[in-house]
């Protein structure tokens, strides 16, 4: 009887929880900005493509022992030369389809879909 | 005027071809990862690529004519700082030793871009600083990393206040002509090194001028020919540049960015790329990608040197001679 009632007692505290972290994620919906990371990696974004909704934010981390450079192709956006574990964030309002690349390694290239 | 060229590398046995053999690949194929080792001579007569042991050959041809020797170093990533290699001021301070006790002086330096790894100007301080004591004159044409964030600003504002265009410049020495060349800007996604138009028309007229027996020395540091378009290791508009050189006897296209030596020879044309001051990168398509490579702390200057270029005027010879900093 012990067992079962702890076990209850646990799943009470799990719905308690459960619901506390869905209030609050409601409470404060409209204002949070998802924060996506898209690492550069062997001379490589990953992922290649990322999708996002309106409003995010985008950050590239450089895990190269060189550096990259983010520059959208349209020239919307352009990072400074970020070295090794520097990051650059951009934040996407509209929905559209974003090709960028690395001004410096035109070979890497990568895709951020705005929903 | 003979077709007669000559190249010199040194070779550790990784030149894998029978080069007294008739049947060599003509369109070019002197791969050679010269890294380190004894040297051999090569001599290419009418394409035929032939090797002799490294010495007299070139000893000899110095003695004649009017004689032009430079330096090409490369890639010294000055700010550099990673396993791969910690310390980029040792090795290239190792480089102009290598300079200093060369048996020929050289009449000046060029250096094949990368010279920073991120374009500060502490960065390119620590290089001309270190540069300044083999008291010779250097030519610089930018590398990728040398125009990170002002589009070359600087980089001109340093070295070319009277360059053309993003940098591109020319000038004549001892009877050969030199061009350098930028093809690190106004890259295109997706794409590889690139010239640009307006560079290529100031080639085409630069290149007008220049007698046909003259020996075309073009410098610039994405090699202008395909070595890997995987990993971004050619440039895309770089067979328009060699059209503009077909006419000439005698061409040089020295290059940088692949930190390893690569030769190959076309026609009247020969391609060299120089090693890295700073730390090597794997032979193409070995290994994950292009980036820096670590070997072990005792093999670093093994793979790390600088290009002796050697000209004798009335023989229209050229004679390249890679070192290693070991």
């Amino acid at each position: 009887m012990l067992n079962t009632r702890t076990v209850l007692f646990a799943l009470g505290s799990l719905a308690l929880t459960l619901a506390l972290v869905l209030h609050s994620r409601t409470a404060t919906g409209q204002a949070a900005q998802p924060t996506t990371e898209i690492k550069v990696d062997n001379f490589t974004f990953s992922p290649e493509t990322l999708t996002v909704p309106a409003n995010s934010t985008v950050t590239w981390t450089n895990k190269d022992d060189v550096p990259h450079v983010i520059a959208s192709t349209d020239g919307l956006f352009r990072s400074k030369g970020l070295d090794t574990d520097d990051h650059y964030s951009f934040k996407f309002t509209k929905p559209g389809t974003y090709n960028y690349f690395c001004s410096i390694h035109p070979k890497m290239t990568g895709k951020i879909v705005v929903q | 005027m003979t077709d007669h060229k000559k190249f010199v590398t040194t070779a550790s046995g990784v030149i894998q071809h029978d080069h007294n053999h008739d049947g060599i690949d003509r369109r070019g194929f002197l791969k050679c990862m010269a890294w380190a080792g004894t040297g051999a001579v090569f001599v290419a007569e009418a394409g035929v690529l032939k090797s002799t042991a490294l010495g007299a050959e070139v000893g000899s041809s110095r003695k004649h004519g009017n004689r032009l020797s430079f330096v090409q170093i490369s890639d010294s990533h000055m700010g550099f700082n990673k396993p791969a290699n910690p310390d980029v001021v040792g090795t290239l301070k190792a480089a102009v030793d290598k300079i200093n006790a060369l048996p020929d002086s050289p009449d000046f330096i060029l250096h094949t871009g990368d010279i920073t790894h991120l374009s500060t100007p502490e960065q390119f301080d620590t290089v001309d600083q270190i540069l300044k004591s083999t008291n010779k004159e250097v030519f610089f044409v930018p590398g990728e990393h040398d125009v990170l964030n002002d589009d070359g600003a600087m980089f001109r504002e340093r070295y070319f206040k009277n360059s053309k265009g993003s940098g591109w410049y020319s000038f004549d020495k001892n009877g050969a002509h030199f061009v350098g060349l930028v093809n690190v800007m106004n890259l295109k996604a997706g794409g590889l090194g690139n010239l640009g138009h307006e560079q290529l028309e100031w080639l085409e007229d630069d290149l007008r001028a220049v007698k046909h027996s003259t020996p075309v020395v073009v410098f610039a540091h994405i090699p202008l020919w395909t070595v890997y378009p995987q990993w971004g290791w050619g440039t895309d508009d770089g067979a328009q540049a060699l059209s503009y050189l077909k006419k000439f006897g005698s061409v040089t296209v020295l290059n940088g960015h692949i930190h390893q030596t690569m030769q190959k020879v076309e026609g009247n044309v020969t391609f060299h790329t120089a090693c890295s001051t700073a730390f090597p990168q794997p032979a193409p398509g070995k290994g994950e990608g292009p980036g820096p490579m670590k070997v072990p702390a005792d093999q670093l200057r093994k793979v790390l040197g600088i290009t002796d270029v050697n000209y004798v005027q009335r023989r229209h010879a050229l004679a390249l001679v890679d070192s290693s900093l070991a």
